[in-house]
């Protein structure tokens, strides 16, 4: 692997008698996309704010692009380039679908009128160009997804966590939101995706973690990842283990 | 200063926390139960006191025993603000919580307006009751009835609040504050736990306003001050926390009487403060508080 | 999508200022119309809680932080500006910039330690502070304890902001005030701190996760708010020419000060100027009309108008207006 983008290096995190992540370690390329999957309560939103500095971890540490970030805060992490969404979604909603993504413009610009410019392209890259005046709270639970994307990627970010951002989505609703996370890559970001439907990530990332009980159980390709008797478990219960 | 002298002192202002307490486990209930600060509360306060008065004049019946009567007309109050007024801000979506403060506070601004429109704004006072003129002596220190007697009634209204939560209804009101959705679906009526624990939350006011009309002047803002008191009392406490509300109430009592002993009468809400700020920046919670 | 692109941010910005400059030049050319004096007072009264309420609403409106401790930024400059002038002889002009930048300072370090506090404990911790220094000033020799302080009139004069009889000019300088605070709020919309803090008042972990330290922006917001409303105190002093500590530094003003962003509209541009214009005629009206036939039945008046308006009009008497713009919105669209 080259220079990794983001290594994680022996997180663990408990939340008073629940150890939401146990000895967590990997590392990601630049450029890469890849998949965090695992079932309900397995840790990956509670990873997820670790790396993106909202919560300290107990133990272990994380570089970004080189440098030690674990601890640093989730202010500092976003103005480093780690952007992210939320699994339950976040929007300003006494704003506008533009407002809410000058927000996030204003990480690198000053004034408004750059702001403004930054964040109506990114609007446009999401496929909501048509709604930048109506109330963030006004839209639709898709749509709201995408604000959330765009409100991240105004900041530029180099990494970012997209937190189940195909849950809850009709096929076709999927299939857009899967072409949009196609056309980040190809604008050089780096991706990581928590999604516990197996079917929809696969096809999308490159490589795949898999957390249980908040340990890693395995790490590989998506090929690889499907066959393993242990994901099978995890998913599906012991009886359907050949 | 002699000994006796602190500790009659103490004593007093414990027994005055007390009151506080039992005004500000009112607040604390109710916030605790719907995240509303009712800004009405001082009013309705004074409105249990000269309700006290009023009936006191008309019949002739000792505040002491009024008690009862008066708890149920406060509780039927708290009823009526919630069905009337704060149940129509609950399916406000911005700002909720500033719609409800000033809501409450309209209509405090509207029954001081009331008691002076109807009484006038003069200082009134019961002056014959079973406790009034009585003090209990024990050793040196020398306590007014009407204050002792205040305590112990204080003591048996966080007793009740104590009995409640093992009630089913107290269990319902629980369930309701720990998920306001959720419990519709375990056939819970949450409109009714809401009215109800706004009637509870004002009977403990007016229980309060019975004792106090016992010794302490009646006018229209008499409630301003007390309810400021409360308001520093449940966020000592911790919003929410009846228990914190209880302890914070005699430390403000204490406090309070020891600041006017020792500093200076004018300045004794000034130990209250500092208190309350000192605790607020170590616990930024309040002493009990989770929410 | 015609009416989208004309609502757009820009547009709509320009329709504000616009807006603003021809209702400016309505209320400069108002006192032609009102020769009653005491109509008059009214109207200056109006503007300077506009401006008040206004300066509250950055604060409170924008960035989200419920204070009810604006009487003590008030009450700084009011003496600020009356000590300088009564002992030695400092203009208001210079008094109105020390005002306002001491009652900023007081809003920055009472925001230090209160915007570790959340919610409901932020806003009793306001409000205790504020009272706290109530309280000391009634009993704080140095300024006159509770007796307050007189402002003696001399003679007419711009510097000194004297005037014997005519509020006329008064009027102008309460415009003045109320148009500055406007103006700020609107820059401050569409700039990057207005920007910061509706994020900070939105969503706290949102906004941390576009790079917004939290506590600086609501620090800035309140020493911004603090200075307005200092400035806003400045006036009142020299209007009066009286300041006591009950006047001043109360709970109640600081309750009269968030009243009107509140029932206008929280955290709008318009909020704060219509509030006033409703609240504050109708409190004084019925204080002069009622007070005097019997007492109580003002308050009586007052607090029904305020419940009646926070119910039905929950976001504010600005709603009325904006829902007719939606309306004719979805028509063209
Ligand atoms: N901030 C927190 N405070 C307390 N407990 C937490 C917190 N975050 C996570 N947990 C706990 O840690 C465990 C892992 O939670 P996490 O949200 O990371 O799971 P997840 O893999 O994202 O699950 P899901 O697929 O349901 O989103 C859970 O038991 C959860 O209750
Ligand atoms: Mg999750």
């Amino acid at each position: 692997m080259a220079e990794p983008l983001l290594a994680i290096r022996g997180i663990s995190k408990s939340f008073g008698s629940v150890a939401a992540n146990v000895d967590i370690s990997f590392e990601v390329a630049p450029g890469e996309i890849l998949g965090l999957i695992g079932p309900n309560g397995a840790g990956k939103s509670s990873l997820f704010n670790i790396i993106a500095g909202s919560i300290v971890p107990d133990r272990g540490e994380i570089l970004f692009a080189g440098r030690r970030i674990s601890g640093i805060g989730a202010v500092a992490c976003a103005r480093l380039g780690i952007g992210r969404t939320f699994q339950v979604v976040r929007s300003f909603d006494s704003m506008t679908v533009l407002e809410n993504v000058m927000v996030g413009a204003f990480l690198h610009a000053r004034r408004s009128a750059a702001a403004m410019r930054a964040a109506g392209e990114v609007i446009a890259f999401c496929g909501l160009a048509g709604r930048q005046d109506v109330p963030a709270h006004r839209l639709s639970p898709p749509d709201k997804r995408r604000l959330e994307i765009a409100r991240a990627l105004a900041t530029r970010p180099r990494l970012l966590l997209l937190d189940e951002m195909l849950t809850g989505l009709t096929p076709t609703e999927a299939r857009e939101g899967m072409q949009l996370v196609r056309d980040l890559r190809a604008q050089g970001i780096t991706i990581i995706m928590v999604e516990h439907v197996m079917e929809v990530l696969l096809p999308l990332i490159d490589r795949a973690i898999v957390l249980d009980l908040g340990r890693k159980l395995l790490e590989g390709r998506p090929a690889e990842i499907v066959r393993h008797p242990d994901v099978i478990r995890a998913y599906l219960g012991d009886r359907y283990v050949a | 200063m002699s000994a006796t002298l602190i500790a009659q002192v103490a004593i007093g202002g414990l027994l005055m926390g007390l009151v506080y307490a039992v005004v500000a486990a009112g607040l604390s209930l109710i916030f605790g139960l719907m995240d509303v600060v009712n800004f009405a509360h001082g009013a309705l306060l004074m409105v249990a006191m000269y309700a006290t008065l009023l009936i006191h004049r008309a019949t002739g019946i000792d505040p002491l025993l009024q008690l009862p009567l008066v708890a149920a007309l406060l509780f039927g109050a708290g009823v009526a603000i919630y069905r009337g007024l704060i149940a129509r801000t609950l399916s406000v979506r911005v700002n909720a919580g500033m719609v409800q403060i000033f809501v409450t506070f309209g209509l405090s601004i509207f029954l001081v307006g009331a008691a002076e429109f109807l009484f006038g704004s003069d200082f009134q006072s019961i002056n014959t009751s079973l406790l009034g003129g009585h003090s209990l002596a024990f050793g040196a220190i020398v306590l007014p009835l009407p204050l002792v007697a205040s305590g112990i009634v204080a003591l048996f209204v966080f007793l009740g609040l104590a009995l409640l939560s093992r009630t089913e209804f107290g269990q319902a009101l629980e369930a309701t504050r720990e998920d306001h959705e959720a419990v519709a679906l375990i056939g819970i009526d949450r409109d009714r736990v809401f009215g109800i624990g706004w009637g509870i939350g004002t009977a403990s006011v007016g229980i309060a306003g019975v004792m106090l009309a016992n010794f302490y002047y009646i006018a229209p803002d008499v409630g301003t001050n007390f309810a400021l008191i409360a308001y520093v009392t449940v966020a000592l406490g911790g919003f929410g926390s009846i228990f914190g509300a209880l302890v914070a109430g005699l430390m403000i009592g204490l406090v309070e009487a020891l600041t006017a002993l020792f500093i200076d009468p004018a300045l004794k809400q000034i130990g209250i403060f500092m208190i309350y700020l000192a605790v607020l920046m170590i616990r930024p919670r309040g002493l009990f508080g989770q929410i | 999508m015609a009416g989208a692109a004309r609502g757009t941010l820009t547009m709509r910005r320009r329709r504000e200022i616009l807006l603003g400059a021809a209702i400016l030049v309505f209320l400069a050319l108002l006192p032609l119309g009102v020769g009653n004096v005491y109509l008059r007072g009214l109207i200056v009264l109006t503007l300077l809680y506009a401006g008040l309420a206004q300066a509250w609403n950055i604060l409170g409106g924008y960035c989200g932080q419920i204070s009810l401790g604006h009487a003590l930024y008030f009450g700084i400059g009011a003496y600020t500006s009356t000590l300088l002038l009564t002992r030695l002889g400092v203009s208001p002009l210079f008094g109105m910039f020390a005002g306002g930048v001491l009652s900023g300072g007081a809003a920055f370090l009472v925001g230090l330690p209160c915007f570790r506090l959340s919610g409901h404990y932020y806003v009793i911790a306001t409000l205790v502070i504020g009272m706290m220094v109530a309280l000391l000033a009634a009993n704080w020799d140095f300024i006159n304890a509770a007796q307050g302080i007189t402002i003696p009139f001399h003679q007419e004069s711009w510097t000194d902001l004297a005037f014997r009889t005519a509020i006329l000019p008064f009027h102008y300088v309460m415009l003045a005030y109320a148009a500055l605070i406007w103006l700020i709020a609107w820059l401050i919309e569409g700039s990057r701190w207005g920007f910061f803090w509706r994020a900070v008042k939105d969503d706290v972990a949102a906004a941390r996760s576009l790079g917004i330290s939290i506590y600086p922006s609501k620090l800035a917001a309140a020493a911004i708010s603090g200075a307005a409303t200092g400035i806003g105190g400045v006036l009142y002093a020299h209007y009066i020419g009286f300041i006591d500590p009950d006047s001043t530094l109360d709970l109640s003003l600081s309750v009269l000060i968030a009243l009107p962003a509140v029932v206008g509209g929280i955290g709008t541009l318009w909020g704060p100027l219509l509030g006033a214009a409703v609240l504050i005629p109708v409190q004084q009206l019925s204080v002069a009309w009622l007070g005097s036939a019997a007492g109580g039945i003002d308050l009586m008046v007052y607090g029904a108008l305020i419940m009646a308006l926070a119910l039905a009009r929950p976001e504010g008497l600005v709603s009325f207006f904006q829902g007719r713009a939606r309306e004719e919105a979805a028509d063209h669209g």
